[in-house]
């Protein structure tokens, strides 16, 4: 299926979504506009990007991974796209080995009034790096909202790896429902990375990492500002099961009038885990940032850490700036910039430019 | 350069500056030694047009403009620049990029620059977080390479920084003086507040002013002054009440 023809507006909104449709700097591509899928295709040796359907008949029902990291029962947005007869959505398998140096691009886009939903499985096999870009994105006259269903299910295999960067444009009519788990074995490393600098009507997800396996690594770091009548309800979670296993779970929050709700959870539940969480808050113009940074531990050897702090700019700061020259408003852009700053390690170069440069359109937009 | 006339500063509620008149000349570098608490901080905190630091009389002229009223990055901007001693550390702003911001359109070599100053690993690293009193003095004198202003005011460049580095951040607080220029040709001035004298040896001042509880007190050759109060140290200029 060809791409549609897409307005000015939309095409620049899908490319601030981290999305370059000219496949520039990418090896693989999936596109799905409300529910069409309009492209699944890479050209990476040892990788395959298909649609759930095409996946399901081409692997026997994918049953080793098809619902067994997220729970169809666990809510009635997993039921809802549970119950669906034509479920859509993308299948990733980086089969045993297999690289790719160019990420994969995954968009999901909501043009009409409706509900997209979609259903995801990514798969590393033994000793595979796979990276992705997902950016998600309505249309720029989308009349009275829509909303976004995602199920997403990662699979990291022994010794392999997945990144996963997820750039969130949607506008103030739309509500977002990810729902999001990892399962990650032996030397296995997960990377989640989220920024969301627009505007959303709603947004709630609590992804979870389970580190099953010995020496994993979960990463997850969110950066997101909320704007006036954005209520985001954000989390991540890390369950360390192997011995050896470390999660870190970061967060920069930016509230400009929106709501946040910061959550995170580690649970360490055998010796030799390690587990930090860091909730980091800056209230520009009065709105809620409420931060639940939670730590559970059950045995002796696992060494679990949070840090939460909520506040304002800090006028020595923006001083300290303009007795350099910077006027009030750079001075200010320039410390929120390196706040929302986060470098997240082992992600690739491309990944972290895309990251900066959404950064960046928030910037140049005055944040 | 700087003309400071009848000025008085308040800090909340307190009147800490009380007063003060101060000419500084066309390249000339001047200090201010004092105890600890006298309010020369305040003194360059004011000039440089911190708002926490509120003028409630008299005026500070800038090149003969009044900057009195005008914010930090104006006076910036006209060429007056400041080296602090406790700069505040700001978390995820990396230093490479507020030089880059500081220089603006200047086509300035940064790594370059910051390579003299021994800074170079730096850039990646978050402004003055875990630095050493050396690092944050480097950092400052790289920061006001890039600035290059007209008039620098030095808030204790020696303090927390060990023999080697004060000869290495003397050298460049010099050439950020003209210091090597001759008397003549020396347009850039100075305003330097030291309580060990070190950094004279690099800065050659030309006049000294003892500021207490607020006050200036009395003024005179930097190396007499401070000579004088290594004797005897600040008791008699707080008894002293003759300029």
């Amino acid at each position: 299926m060809k791409v549609p023809e897409l307005s000015k507006a939309d095409q620049d909104r899908i490319a601030q979504a981290g999305i370059d449709l000219a496949m520039g700097n990418r090896c693989g591509s999936y596109l799905q506009m409300d529910q069409d899928i309009v492209q699944a295709e890479c050209s990476q040796q040892g990788i395959e990007v298909l649609s759930f359907k095409k996946a399901m008949e081409k692997y026997d029902g994918m049953k080793e991974y098809t619902w067994k990291a997220v729970s169809p029962d666990k809510d009635d947005i997993t039921r809802y796209v549970a119950a669906q007869k034509e479920p859509k959505g993308y299948v990733i398998i980086a089969h045993k080995g297999s690289n790719n140096i160019l990420p994969i691009q995954a968009c999901l886009y909501l043009g009409r009034e409706q509900i997209q939903h979609v259903h995801n499985i990514i798969v590393a096999e033994e000793g595979a790096e796979l990276h992705i870009i997902s950016g998600c994105t309505s249309g720029a006259h989308v009349g009275k909202g829509g909303a976004h269903y995602g199920i997403s299910e990662f699979f990291v295999k022994k010794d392999a790896k997945i990144s996963f960067t997820m750039i969130h444009n949607w506008s103030e009519n739309i509500e977002v429902y990810p729902r999001s788990a990892s399962i990650v074995d032996d030397n296995g490393v997960f990377l989640s990375n989220y920024v969301c600098m627009q505007p959303v009507k709603k947004i709630q997800m609590y992804p979870t990492a389970t580190l099953r396996g010995i020496n994993t690594v979960a990463r997850f770091s969110s950066v997101v500002i909320s704007t006036p009548g954005s209520y985001m309800d954000l989390g991540s979670r890390a369950i360390l099961e192997g011995k050896g296993a470390s999660a870190e779970l970061i967060t920069r929050a930016i509230t400009k009038g929106g709501t946040i709700i910061s959550r995170g959870h580690i649970n360490g539940k055998t010796a030799g885990t390690r587990g930090h969480l860091e909730c980091k808050g800056l209230i520009l113009n009065d709105g809620i940032i409420y931060a639940i940074p939670e730590i559970e531990g059950s045995v002796v050897g696992t060494e679990l850490s949070h840090e939460a702090a909520v506040g304002k700019l800090a006028r020595d700061e923006i001083e300290y700036l303009m007795s350099r020259g910077l006027d009030e408003d750079e001075a200010t852009a320039t410390i929120i910039r390196g706040f929302l700053d986060v470098k997240i390690a082992g992600l690739p170069e491309a990944l972290q430019r895309q990251i900066d440069a959404s950064i960046d359109v928030a910037e140049k937009a005055g944040f | 350069m700087l003309h400071i006339e009848d000025l008085h500063v308040k800090v909340g509620d307190k009147e800490v500056l009380h007063d003060i008149n101060l000419n500084i000349g066309e390249g000339e570098t001047h200090v201010l030694l004092g105890p600890n608490g006298s309010g020369k901080t305040t003194l360059l905190m004011t000039i440089m047009g911190f708002t926490n630091y509120s003028i409630t009389e008299g005026k500070i002229l800038f090149k003969g403009e009044d900057v009195t009223t005008m914010k930090a990055h104006e006076r910036a901007k006209r060429g007056i620049g400041m080296l602090f001693q406790r700069p505040p550390t700001i978390s995820g702003l990396k230093l490479g990029k507020m030089l880059t911001a500081i220089s603006k359109s200047k086509e300035e070599n940064i790594p370059e620059l910051a390579r003299l100053v021994h800074m170079d690993k730096f850039l990646e690293r978050d402004i003055n977080k875990g630095f050493s009193g050396g690092e944050i003095k480097r950092s400052e004198v790289l920061q006001l390479m890039i600035q290059n202003p007209d008039f620098v005011m030095l808030d204790e460049p020696e303090s927390g920084v060990d023999l080697e580095n004060i000869s290495l951040i003397g050298t460049a607080i010099g050439s950020l003086l003209e210091k090597e220029k001759h008397l003549i040709k020396r347009k850039k001035s100075g305003l330097v507040i030291t309580h060990t004298g070190y950094i004279l040896d690099y800065l050659d001042a030309d006049k000294g002013h003892v500021m207490c509880e607020g006050e200036i007190k009395c003024h005179g050759n930097p190396r007499e002054i401070l000579k004088d109060i290594k004797q005897r140290g600040y008791k008699e200029c707080l008894e002293c009440r003759h300029p």
